[in-house]
């Protein structure tokens, strides 16, 4: 059955694929409304140059940003789990950045931050940075009542309670929330790229389809757009299997 | 002198019931106490308090030069499941400043007490529902201390497996000389395990009766079988009855 998870959406893929170019040679659509596959296949491979320029570009702040947002968020929720006090003043302003849309800050951001790479960190960041904080505080806080009477007993220091017992509880959480932060941090540095628009050498993807837009050059859109996707999915399954690697050996959730 | 003193202990929680109300009992060295009372008759509550883990409202607890040496077995294994079989015996004496290698070597030896060689780099997942409970009664006898509290440890057990942890249990206390408290909700399994049987009743909860069965009885290798077993049997759930009805 394992084959079967990779072969019907992969099967699945290539129908639809087939599909569209059918339609497009078809119709004869013209590639500037739509592009049929082969030819976004063709212009991603003529355009491999510039275009992988701007993928890594973009790859450095999404990546950049995921480990901040990993690294404060885990430090964060640490601290929150050591003192209620701080929990209940901070807690709130965390969930008013992560509900403030990105777009209608990053603006401000730009304006105020004067290198853009940092300014589009920073919007990546907070996008990508709730799931981990809200995840690991939540792990931090699922200890087994029993586990906690027994390092009582004991009379476990809280450094021995946090590092032997809190911390292990909240790994499983704290990786479910950087497989969700993994995604995340791409949409946001694409979307404070939309709003910095930088041209020149060093501007990542999104400015990269702003250009082609203006253009009209369809074909080179999509095939941004399909580095975009192709980078979202190859960071989801890196993060899987990180997870995976990590937890197999204990966890229920990866009971075959 | 009793290793633990009872005296009107009294626990009431907040927005709760009284758990327990005057509660009077003595825990001598070195003997096999069980307590038996109905579910909420505040068995857990007692073991916490005995075990520091939870302070009385009223009455005292004396524990003269105990200085803490307790061992505690909870009804699930209570296992940390990121760690193997052997980390997990090992953490008493990891957390008392012990290093590694030496808790670790002790820990091994306990592993191998309770009949879980070859298994010390098995995590909690990979055993069997008996085996977690070995484990845990491992862990909780790695420091040898002179008071082992469990709580309804075989509850959740097959009766087969049941059976022979009891036996292993007796064995590892005559072995070892510790004084055991087990709290269980079954007659027969108080009256095989324990040389003293304190009945509790609920609501609030205290100690009603006490129920002696002697030494030359349980010596014999048959006493699980034999008419003398039975009568204790009936006996200790006369009281037990009688404890319900006041109840
Ligand atoms: N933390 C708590 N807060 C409020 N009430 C509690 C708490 N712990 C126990 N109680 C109450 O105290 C009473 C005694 O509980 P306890 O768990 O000690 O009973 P028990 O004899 O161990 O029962 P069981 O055999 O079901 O384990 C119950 O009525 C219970 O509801
Ligand atoms: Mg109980």
């Amino acid at each position: 059955m394992r084959w079967l998870r990779w072969l019907l959406p992969g099967l699945f893929g290539l129908l639809a694929l087939g599909g569209w170019e059918w339609v497009v040679r078809a119709k004869a659509i013209p590639p500037y409304i739509l592009p049929g596959p082969v030819l976004v296949a063709r212009t991603l491979v003529r355009d491999w140059d510039s275009l992988s320029v701007s993928l890594a570009v973009t790859l450095q702040i999404t990546f950049a940003a995921l480990a901040v947002a990993a690294a404060l968020g885990l430090l964060l929720a640490v601290l929150f789990s050591q003192s209620r006090l701080l929990e209940l003043s901070l807690f709130p302003y965390a969930v008013v950045l992560q509900v403030t849309p990105i777009i209608a800050v990053a603006p401000l951001i730009i304006i105020w931050v004067e290198d853009v790479r940092v300014a589009l960190l920073i919007c990546a960041w907070i996008v990508a940075f709730f799931p981990i904080l809200s995840n690991t505080t939540l792990g931090l806080n699922s200890t087994d009542r029993n586990l906690e009477d027994l390092f009582r007993l004991y009379g476990a220091s809280r450094w021995q309670k946090l590092w032997r017992l809190r911390l292990p509880t909240a790994l499983p959480y704290f990786l479910a929330g950087l497989r969700i932060s993994g995604g995340l941090s791409l949409i946001g540095a694409i979307a404070a790229e939309f709003v910095a628009g930088t041209g020149g050498a060093a501007s990542g993807l999104a400015y990269r389809i702003l250009e082609a837009g203006f253009q009209l050059q369809i074909p080179r859109m999509f095939a941004a757009l399909v580095l975009i996707s192709a980078s979202g999915i190859l960071i989801y399954l890196a993060l899987s299997l990180l997870s995976h690697l990590l937890l197999r050996r204990w966890h229920d959730s990866e009971r075959s | 002198m009793s290793l633990v003193s009872l005296q009107g202990v009294t626990r009431r929680f907040p927005r709760g019931a009284l758990a327990l109300e005057g509660l009077d009992l003595d825990i001598e060295p070195g003997e096999f106490l069980a307590v038996l009372g109905p579910s909420g008759c505040g068995k857990s509550t007692m073991l916490r308090l005995i075990a520091g883990l939870d302070a009385p409202d009223a009455g005292t607890i004396a524990a003269p030069g105990l200085a803490r040496q307790i061992g505690f077995v909870f009804q699930e294994p209570t296992l940390m499941p990121w760690a193997s079989a052997l980390c997990n015996v090992a953490l008493p004496l990891e957390l008392a400043g012990t290093p590694r290698r030496a808790a670790e070597a002790q820990a091994a030896a306990m592993l191998a007490r309770v009949e879980l060689q070859g298994f010390e780099h098995s995590y909690p997942r990979a055993l069997s529902g008996g085996m977690r409970m070995r484990v845990s009664i491992a862990r909780a006898l790695v420091t040898r201390p002179r008071l082992l509290l469990m709580d309804e440890p075989f509850a959740a057990l097959d009766e087969i497996t049941r059976f022979r942890l009891n036996n292993d249990l007796l064995a590892l206390w005559r072995e070892l000389r510790c004084t055991v408290v087990f709290v269980t909700h079954s007659v027969f399994e108080s009256v095989y395990l324990a040389e003293r049987i304190a009945v509790m009743r609920a609501r609030p909860g205290r100690v009603v009766a006490q129920h002696l069965v002697p030494a030359a009885e349980r010596a014999d290798p048959e006493f699980r079988t034999s008419a003398g077993y039975a009568a204790h049997c009936r006996a200790v759930s006369h009281s037990l009855s009688l404890a319900m009805e006041r109840a």
